[in-house]
């Protein structure tokens, strides 16, 4: 195990440290002390390292990330997992807005909650969060899952295409183009897979599915109101 | 872009410390707000008396033989205590608005920051870290306060463009974000009396929570009101002479993080700035949310 002191040594050398293991170096496990709220903590890694944060973090925090698994002990700040494309970022507390915004593959585990816009515009990623999401979450969804385990603020899947929602508990209203839909076996296995792989302790028949009901994929002028 | 903190004791032991602990949170925040900062202290309260902090770019000038000038103009008991370019005056309770009057007269170009029991504001141009040294922030003691760091968006880079702004008696609010409707507010809460001195959108906000305050709402149904009558960007945190309170727009972009042990209640616009508050690794933290009111009283 390495450990890094980030507030003696600095964000760039954490970073970069991180992002020129390539695979080929034994020091796979690495354990960044004093985080203090810092921004962009391992953000870009390229590997299948090891990172865990004692401790909370600012804005984008593991942003970018590709095959790397990234465990923050604490909460974290806006945009955590920011345009992941693949790897596992778990969070054990709460994380700010736009969590996971953009990914496009991997995993994002929220422990706690996330606020509003968690998920907006994901292209791929998988997000599972064991508390609350906010308002306005997975805007603009393109693929990709977010699992919630409790409730749902409002507008959620505004205006999405392909990404499928599964929320256990209430949603305060879906967006415009948003429904709820049949939970067919193929959605109860996604949905074993990903709530076994985020340790979430829930069955998938308790969830209810929602998705896009696939009417403002093209200008209809019929449907300006809804824009 | 700006940056918030804010503090309000609820451990009187810390009140020794409230300066130099928010001094630190405010240069935290020096990244989303380095043209300016600003900071109200409600410190305590000398029985019967109001203070006017008073600011000029030409300090030495204004400030010379002013607490004789105004005591003469009072008939009354004035005194002063200068710091850099503000300066605190001391007159007797109920004497606040003839002396903002007589000072229009003896003083044209001094501005006046705060009025109130307790309150006193100040607010410069230049770097957090600056600021705060010039009016030694560190060294005040106080019960609560708020601090601002700009990055001006809506008006200019000025000393009166800094923030908190003070639109009633121990009042005072803070925002990051932007106000879209402050021309028509303003010109609507001129017409009802309310003094409002800049162009700036936040004094529009704090002059609507002075003007609601006026007609009988308490602080928190204020806040309420701006829900509904503001339209734009905010995340407002306001004290008053013994209370505190936050507020964010539905939209709720702009960031901000609450911390609260038994010793304080805390509000930053990034979690950074609250690392160093004593016992924050068990304090509740949580992210305030969008459309609610939050506040606490002495």
């Amino acid at each position: 195990m390495q450990t890094y002191d980030l507030e003696a040594n600095g964000l760039r050398g954490l970073n970069s440290t991180l992002q020129e293991l390539n695979g080929s170096s034994n020091k796979t496990a690495w354990e960044i002390v004093n985080p203090k709220g810092s921004h962009a903590i391992a953000v870009g890694l390229n590997s299948p390292v090891d990172v865990t944060v004692k401790g909370s973090t600012g804005y984008y925090c593991a942003g970018m990330n590709q095959q790397a698994t990234v465990r923050v002990e604490g909460s974290v700040g806006p945009g955590v997992a920011e345009n992941m494309m693949s790897g596992t970022v778990i969070v054990e507390g709460d994380a700010s807005q736009y969590a996971g915004a953009t990914g496009h593959g991997g995993l994002l585990v929220i422990k706690g909650n996330a606020s509003s816009r968690c998920g907006i515009s994901m292209k791929g990623i998988d997000i599972v969060v064991h508390g609350n999401i906010g308002h306005m979450c997975a805007f603009m969804g393109q693929a990709g899952n977010l699992v919630v385990l409790g409730n749902a603020g409002d507008a959620l899947g505004d205006s999405c295409y392909e990404a499928r929602f599964f929320v256990r508990g209430s949603v305060k209203s879906l967006g415009a183009d948003c429904i709820e839909k049949e939970m067919r076996p193929e959605h109860i296995e996604i949905l074993k897979d990903l709530l076994a792989r985020s340790g979430a302790d829930a069955k998938p028949e308790e969830f209810k599915r929602y998705g896009s009901a696939r009417k403002l994929y093209n200008f209809d002028v019929d449907n300006a109101q809804a824009y | 872009m700006c940056g918030i903190v804010g503090l309000f004791l609820k451990d009187k032991s810390l009140e020794p410390k409230l300066g130099d602990m928010l001094t630190d949170m405010l240069i935290t925040m020096t990244d989303r707000g380095p043209d300016s900062a600003g900071i109200a202290i409600y410190g305590s309260e000398a029985g019967g008396r109001t203070k006017l902090t008073v600011q000029s770019d030409a300090p030495e000038e204004a400030f010379d033989g002013l607490d004789g000038a105004l005591a003469e103009a009072l008939s009354t008991d004035v005194s002063i205590r200068v710091i850099d370019t503000h300066a605190v005056l001391d007159v007797p309770a109920g004497k606040g608005e003839e002396a903002r009057a007589a000072l229009a007269e003896l003083r044209p170009g001094m501005r006046v920051m705060s009025a109130g029991d307790t309150i006193e504001i100040y607010k410069e141009v230049g770097l957090p870290e600056k600021v705060a040294e010039r009016f030694n922030v560190r060294g005040m003691s106080g019960t609560h306060g708020i601090g601002h760091t700009r990055m001006a968006t809506e008006s200019a880079v000025t000393t009166e463009g800094a923030h908190p702004f003070s639109t009633g008696s121990d009042q005072c609010l803070v925002h990051n974000g932007s106000l879209s409707n402050h021309n028509s507010l303003r010109r609507k809460l001129q017409r009802d009396g309310v003094r409002i001195e800049s162009q700036n959108d936040t004094e529009v906000g704090a002059a609507y929570l002075t003007w609601k305050m006026q007609h009988g709402a308490t602080l928190g149904e204020a806040l309420e009101g701006t829900l509904e009558d503001l339209d734009g960007f905010f995340n407002f945190v306001v004290g008053t002479k013994d209370g505190f309170g936050v507020v964010r727009d539905p939209i709720a972009c702009k960031p901000a993080v609450m911390a609260e042990t038994d010793q304080y209640v805390a509000f930053g616009s990034e979690y950074r700035a609250l690392v160093n508050l004593p016992g924050i690794e068990d304090a509740r933290v949580w992210e305030p949310e969008p459309a609610t009111v939050y506040f606490w009283n002495h």
